[in-house]
């Protein structure tokens, strides 16, 4: 070993101006930040098996509920387009003469929240119907015309509303002409319930794997911070601060977060992708032009948040509840 | 730099490693803490580095009473103490370079500043050429001498050595007091704790002996030969 002349030695050398010296403490911080968020991602590239195994728990666990999501949205989409033709059919009685049944029609688009009303006459619905059902020979062997004259409501844009149309239905109903009154809505109103249950179904499904993806960050951070024991020891003697031993930590939590609403993302847009063609062939079978949505960029926004969130919220309560625990003695 | 002031260390279960601890170590000064495994030199050391904190008395390490510290502020008073372990304590998943600037990287010291400064320390100990080695390809005496130099990296006021020389031949066990010597010489305040009367008797500095928790002092390290010899003849 060589030995020092002891002039060369000193402790208190260079020391640069005060103001430069701060500031290039807060770049130094910032610099720090990036160094562990960098390292702490290179950590994790060197076990690419155990990070891609963790990264797909919660890959997965995120997929299931932005999937469904992507699906609800897209029947939502659906059924918002329906609720503007919003009518009501008034089956009227079939002794009812045509003369009161215009006159009705006349009184009807009087009344409030209705913007129109079309009389269907008995010969126009036979015809209509002879028309789009096929069975026009089963009706050539009935006696008479078995269909009663319609008149449909359709209401203003304001009046479109489950309530207000509720309430037009209770009035028409009292109508002497009217035998039944039918709200095309019903089952609009019904799909809209069902979707707004699927939506809540969404939200605890969510939360629970919310929950799952908290015990397997939680977990593998505690894993972590066990297997580098040592280390905290270490730099805790050396004067490092919590916040010092925390971050590489958060940043893997990150990391993982990250990863995993990533491989979610791509799950997920796979699957749309699968669905897609089957999904357009069957609604066209149906007529209908539904179509399944892809993810848009508020969702994948999200997604990527909830993940990253997780990610950090799982390692910090890893962090906050084993780090402790690791003192020098 | 160190003051004990009457200080009791009791540790749960009612063993009780030190006993009415009084000293005072001047800034600049170098001192040796000797005594039997036991006699409370490792409490002693655990106390001044707030490791753990007195039963009773008070301990001021720079002027800070550690008695009232909170334990936000401990890691603010080790960066002021620089301490060299028996068992080094060194970090073997990095290199020696990263081992030694951790405590600049802790302080947020800036990446040319790291550079420089971790190099004049390895400098100091001889060991330049090694900075991009693992610890675990060193011999035991050089891996001691990357645990000094991490320790001084951050020019601490207070330097603290337990054992410091523990597993090394006598060769090497001058040559690292020789460094502790080198530091002292530029200001820094030294206490080492050692069993190694041999190697002590040769220097000349203030002793601090512990006898199952209570301490003597007034003595020189020059004058342990003495004793010993006398030892010897009986």
């Amino acid at each position: 070993m060589r030995r020092n002349n002891t002039n060369n030695f000193n402790l208190d050398a260079q020391d640069g101006v005060i103001t430069q010296k701060s500031h290039s403490r807060v770049n130094a911080y910032l610099t720090h930040h990036l160094w562990v968020l960098v390292s702490s991602l290179g950590v994790l590239w060197r076990t690419p098996l155990a990070t891609l195994m963790t990264a797909s728990v919660i890959g997965i666990a995120l997929a299931l509920p932005t999937g469904l999501h992507v699906l609800l949205q897209s029947v939502q989409q659906l059924s918002t387009g329906w609720e503007g033709t919003a009518q009501m059919s008034l089956f009227l009685k079939s002794d009812v003469p045509e003369k009161r049944i215009l006159s009705l029609a006349d009184k009807l688009r009087g009344w409030e929240g209705v913007s129109e009303v079309r009389y269907i006459s008995r010969e126009q619905a036979l015809a209509e119907f002879r028309e789009q059902s096929g069975f026009g020979g089963a009706l050539d062997s009935l006696d008479e015309n078995p269909l009663p004259a319609v008149l449909v409501l359709f209401p203003t844009v304001e009046a479109a509303e489950p309530i207000q149309m509720g309430l037009l239905l209770g009035k028409v109903q009292k109508l002497d002409s009217v035998d039944l009154a039918q709200l095309d809505m019903e089952w609009v109103r019904r799909l809209s319930g069902i979707i707004e249950v699927g939506k809540r179904g969404v939200l605890l499904l969510g939360g629970l794997l919310a929950l799952a993806i908290l015990l397997v960050v939680g977990n593998t951070i505690r894993l972590t911070i066990l297997s580098r024991s040592q280390e905290i020891i270490v730099t805790k003697l050396i004067g490092a601060t919590n916040g010092f031993i925390r971050r590489p930590f958060l940043y893997t939590g990150f990391w993982y977060g990250l990863m995993g609403a990533v491989l979610a993302w791509l799950l997920v847009a796979i699957l749309l992708g699968l669905l897609g063609d089957p999904v357009n062939r069957l609604s066209f079978l149906y007529n209908s032009e539904f179509s399944l949505g892809g993810l848009d960029l508020e969702t994948v926004a999200i997604l990527l948040g909830s993940g990253i969130a997780l990610g950090l919220l799982g390692s910090w309560l890893a962090v906050g509840r084993h780090l402790q625990a690791i003192e020098p003695s | 730099m160190i003051k004990f002031d009457n200080v009791n260390k009791r540790y749960p279960g009612g063993h009780e490693a030190l006993s009415g601890v009084s000293f005072h170590l001047e800034p600049g000064e170098m001192a040796f803490l000797t005594g039997h495994s036991g006699a409370g030199k490792s409490s002693l050391l655990k106390l001044i580095a707030c490791i753990e904190r007195a039963s009773r008395g008070n301990v001021i390490i720079d002027g800070q009473n550690l008695t009232r510290l909170k334990n936000r502020h401990i890691p603010a008073l080790r960066r002021k103490i620089g301490v060299v372990f028996q068992s080094h304590n060194l970090l073997y998943d990095r290199t020696v370079f990263d081992n030694v600037a951790l405590p600049l990287i802790i302080a947020g010291y800036h990446q040319s500043e790291v550079g420089r400064r971790v190099r004049a320390a390895l400098d100091k100990v001889g060991l330049l050429g090694k900075e991009r080695l693992m610890p675990i390809t060193l011999s035991g005496g050089e891996q001691q001498r990357v645990g000094i130099a991490r320790a001084v990296v951050n020019r601490p006021p207070l330097l603290l050595a337990d054992e410091p020389t523990g597993n090394l031949d006598p060769e090497l066990s001058r040559e690292i007091m020789g460094l502790f010597e080198q530091f002292n010489q530029v200001g820094v305040s030294v206490l080492i704790a050692t069993h190694d009367h041999d190697l002590i008797s040769r220097l000349d500095y203030r002793l601090l002996t512990l006898k199952q928790g209570k301490l003597e002092q007034g003595g020189r390290t020059s004058e342990m030969q003495v004793l010993k010899d006398k030892k010897n003849e009986i």
